[in-house]
């Protein structure tokens, strides 16, 4: 099955995908802003700030995601010693890391005039911050060691421990007194949004995962081609 | 309108600045992978350039050197 996902294989998609999701990319979030920004209703109780949830909320579910993907594809490296899975989980940390630091600033931005604080050591707000530092060393590991099995060791030991803060993140507006405000949205039960405003968040998230998407193509041709650079070189 | 839009009723500044560092974010972290694609492209040309012509055939029977070379300056 892996096979099919050999980098020989694959190239040729993902080096001419990125134009085409780009242009998407470009499409989507235009259509996200003019509904986030101007034809989406204001909240009954926190008026225009709620706006920011559109940023906000996407971006952490990214980065949530995102961190998930990447410990699954650490212990799949991992187990069956293929090296690129790991390459995979290298090029999706990037846009993770990212997500994880606009979902930490916007949620500061929209702190100030909602609970009236730009910060407060809420478990909600501190897991996020524990994910960032996480996503940090996941990525200066791989800068700093330079031997491939050691790095693909110590990557997917970050990963893999960087995943228990992933239920603590999900769950701590259940298991603590947070200011973080419970989830809107649930797939087992009733969301408590309005459609209205269910409909810019889900552009939203469609246009951050694209943008998503883009970076770790862009990022996973960058190491398949540093690969043949070195290729070349003992030719 | 434009008012309301840029007022947000006293929130524009929480609003207009949470989205504009996302999307500065955004901006900032596509044109430094671009970047970081770029230089590895003109590196694998340059170094595809002064291979001989028997190493450049050996090198052109992968699909992937060949796609390289073909998408090279394009994204």
């Amino acid at each position: 099955m892996f096979k099919h996902f050999e980098p020989n294989k694959i190239f040729v998609i993902t080096s001419r995908a990125p134009k085409y999701i780009l242009f998407l990319f470009i499409v989507v979030l235009t259509i996200g802003l003019v509904e986030a920004l101007i034809l989406s209703p204001e909240d009954y109780k926190q008026s225009d700030a709620v706006r920011i949830m559109y940023v906000h909320v996407p971006a952490a579910w990214i980065s949530l995601g995102t961190f998930s993907s990447l410990a699954l594809l650490s212990v799949v490296s991992f187990v069956f010693k293929n090296k690129n899975f790991a390459l995979i989980s290298k090029s999706l940390a990037p846009a993770g890391f990212i997500f994880n630091i606009v979902a930490l600033v916007t949620g500061s931005i929209w702190g100030k005039p909602t609970w009236g604080t730009w910060w407060a050591w809420d478990a909600r707000i501190t897991s996020m911050l524990i994910l960032a530092l996480f996503y940090g060393m996941y990525l200066l590991a791989w800068r700093i060691y330079q031997d491939k099995e050691q790095v693909i060791k110590i990557t997917s030991m970050i990963a893999i421990l960087g995943a228990i803060n992933i239920p603590i993140i999900k769950y701590s507006v259940d298991w603590w007194n947070t200011l973080h405000q419970p989830p809107s949205i649930s797939i087992l039960s009733d969301n408590s949004i309005h459609v209205s405003m269910l409909i810019p968040l889900g552009i939203m998230t469609a246009a951050f995962a694209l943008f998503s998407l883009l970076i770790f193509l862009m990022k996973y041709n960058t190491e398949l081609i540093k690969i043949k650079n070195k290729g070349l070189d003992r030719l | 309108m434009i008012d309301k839009i840029i007022l947000m009723n006293g929130y524009g500044v929480y609003v207009w600045s949470a989205f504009s560092f996302t999307l500065i974010s955004f901006v900032t972290l596509y044109f430094v992978t671009k970047l970081q694609l770029s230089k590895e492209q003109k590196k694998f040309v340059t170094k595809f350039g002064s291979l001989n012509v028997e190493k450049a055939n050996v090198a052109k029977l992968q699909n992937i050197n060949r796609e390289i070379l073909s998408n090279t300056f394009k994204i």
